[in-house]
């Protein structure tokens, strides 16, 4: 499953990013600036540490804390299990950055015909826009748009790609 | 941007004089009975189209080519080799030697000539004959700009074919349709326009936004399509002429599916709002909406009956997609579609009497018809993917695209076709990349 891939990925991502954070402020030797702990002989000193990880509300950190997407079954609109899942924190994660609006598109497989697949992912888009809702968020920060099945995200003609197909992505505005 | 279609083509002017000469058609004349399932087709010979200037004789020799290519493809009609014609060109101008034709077995034969006058415009004269009857079937002169002569000879196929089977032509004819290129996830795609044979190929969009599902009006030089210009799919109006481009309506949310009523008064449409799609259709006279459908199912790809009192439309209302018919306000609507699999696509044929569809079943697509009551149903073509039949203005011939499956690397191939009502002579129409969702226009006039 390409979502649980994800997943793993960016909480991959995660710890290497906190390894090399503790790994610079360890030996405190990244740019011979002190670190923010152990010394105290030079106290006029500016500390400092690389930024690690997205920025907080951008469209990378969604995708490395929650998720950018959600799948459905075959000419299925519902939020499964996971998809639910995935819905609520993003909930959490969009009342966490006020600011942040959404655009959530649909997709489709490309097993089916053109205008009702963008009907379908029209109404793939909603289930997740609707959910938000529910979850308190503000209907004013969600937007959704449909492309149908011409947009795949995985390539080829494979049951395979058609499941990861079935979709909404959200982008940060 | 859209690229602004040559004009020559649209403007020309083709002046139609039937030529009186007075020879009344035998009674056991050639008919084509194009209503049958499989027909053998019909030898006809073709000659070449006479001319005294080199010039001439290069016109004469190339609609000679076009009307043969055109008679050729519609499965009814095989033109015969010329290498095997016994009685020359200029022998021709005397008159008919029957004998020689009934010798290379050729039961219609076509002859004609082309004549650059002194305006500079060519005047082409052809005649049909019935070589066992002995007799002038029909006979018409053309006179046009030298540039124009490929309409001058779709212009003559349509007289042959309306005389040999009894039905209206459907050469004189263009295609729009989207032009494709590249892998599925960065495919390009750009709106074009050909004549029905293919030749006189033009883009109409630059490809930096993705089109879909042109359609031609029935009455003016102009089409109604989905762009997604600015990453919202809208419906928009372009006219052909002058190359002006508008969005259909300002609204909130998507448009898509549109097309054009009967008259060329309205185009009907989907729109979507918060997870419902609904048919509308808006009067571009006074650009009023009014919505047609009023179900929280998905109702999508109306297509109008030609008398403009019934839309066939797509809907999941019942469970699965599926057509339906309803009346022009929404009213009486009744599912016609009760086969296994999912039914999609709807149109309307121009003569009435027939809808074609896409239908998946199994791990098939299939473009089929079927009477607008539901009975009757056939399947024209298949494929792994199939979709989109539009009509010959004669209600003859279906165009539609294929499309095989793509690989890990998203190379994949699509084409347009074309079959005939009876399910035979299916055929590819080469266009320069692949293509999908074509579109045929009505007669030219």
């Amino acid at each position: 499953m390409r979502f649980k891939l994800l997943t793993m990925f960016a909480a991959a991502l995660f710890l290497s990013a906190c390894a090399s954070n503790s790994d610079n402020n360890a030996d405190g030797s990244n740019d011979g600036s002190s670190a923010t702990t152990g010394t105290t002989d030079q106290s006029s000193s500016v500390s400092s540490s690389s930024i690690q990880g997205p920025q907080p509300g951008s469209l990378e950190h969604l995708v490395v804390n929650v998720g950018d997407r959600v799948f459905f079954g075959y000419d299925q609109s519902d939020l499964q299990g996971e998809g639910q899942k995935t819905t609520e924190a993003l909930a959490v994660w969009m009342n966490s950055y006020p600011a942040v609006t959404l655009t959530v598109e649909g997709h489709a497989d490309e097993r089916g015909t053109r205008e009702y697949n963008l009907a379908l992912g029209e109404r793939r888009a909603n289930s997740v826009r609707d959910y938000l809702v529910a979850l308190g968020v503000n209907p004013n920060r969600v937007q959704v748009v449909s492309f149908g099945k011409e947009r795949p995200a995985v390539l080829g003609s494979t049951e395979e790609a058609w499941s990861q197909n079935r979709r909404a992505v959200f982008v940060v505005n | 941007m859209l690229i602004k279609a040559t004009r020559g083509l649209l403007i020309a002017a083709v002046s139609v004089l039937g030529i009186a000469t007075g020879i009344i058609p035998a009674q056991a004349e050639i008919n084509v009975n194009i209503t049958e399932g499989f027909v053998e087709p019909l030898p006809v010979a073709v000659a070449d189209f006479n001319g005294g200037q080199p010039e001439e004789q290069l016109i004469g020799r190339d609609i000679a080519e076009v009307i043969s290519a055109n008679l050729e493809r519609t499965g009814l009609f095989k033109p015969i080799d010329n290498k095997a014609f016994i009685q020359d060109q200029s022998s021709l101008l005397v008159g008919v030697r029957f004998g020689d034709w009934r010798l290379i077995n050729a039961q219609a034969l076509v002859t004609g000539s082309a004549r650059v006058q002194g305006d500079g415009k060519v005047r082409v004269e052809f005649r049909l004959w019935d070589v066992y009857a002995e007799n002038m079937m029909t006979g018409f002169s053309y006179t046009s700009t030298r540039t124009n002569w490929r309409r001058i000879a779709h212009r003559i196929s349509d007289a042959i074919y309306k005389r040999l089977t009894g039905e209206q032509g459907y050469f004189d004819t263009r295609v729009v349709y989207v032009s494709e290129t590249g892998p599925q996830n960065r495919r390009q795609r750009r709106l074009a326009i050909m004549d029905q044979d293919g030749f006189n190929h033009k883009f109409l969009t630059n490809g930096r936004f993705d089109v879909f599902t042109p359609r031609f009006s029935p009455t003016s030089q102009e089409i109604t399509y989905l762009s997604f210009e600015g990453n919202v799919p809208k419906v928009k109006l372009l006219d052909l002429q002058t190359g002006r481009e508008e969005t259909l309506g300002n609204f909130k949310g998507m448009s898509f599916a549109p097309r054009f009523s009967p008259d060329g008064n309205s185009v009907v449409m989907s729109l979507a709002d918060r997870g419902n799609t609904e048919i509308y259709s808006m009067d571009l006279r006074t650009r009023k909406f009014s919505r047609l459908t009023n179900h929280p199912a998905i109702d999508t790809s109306p297509s109008y009956s030609p008398d403009g009192s019934k839309v066939v439309f797509n809907s999941d209302r019942g469970g699965s997609q599926q057509l339906y018919v309803m009346d022009i306000n929404g009213g009486n609507v009744k599912r016609i579609s009760f086969n296994k699999g999912r039914y999609a696509t709807p149109v309307w044929s121009p003569r009435g009497d027939l809808i074609a569809f896409t239908r998946l079943s199994g791990r098939k697509f299939y473009i089929g018809v079927m009477k607008p009551d539901g009975s009757g149903e056939r399947m024209l073509a298949e494929g792994y993917h199939a979709e989109g039949p539009t009509w010959s203005p004669n209600g003859r011939v279906l165009s539609y695209y294929k499309q095989g499956k793509s690989d890990s690397r998203g190379k994949v191939k699509s084409k347009v076709y074309t079959v005939d009502l009876s399910g035979y002579n299916e055929r590819e129409v080469v266009t320069p990349l692949d293509g999908v969702d074509p579109a045929w226009s009505p007669l030219l006039q």
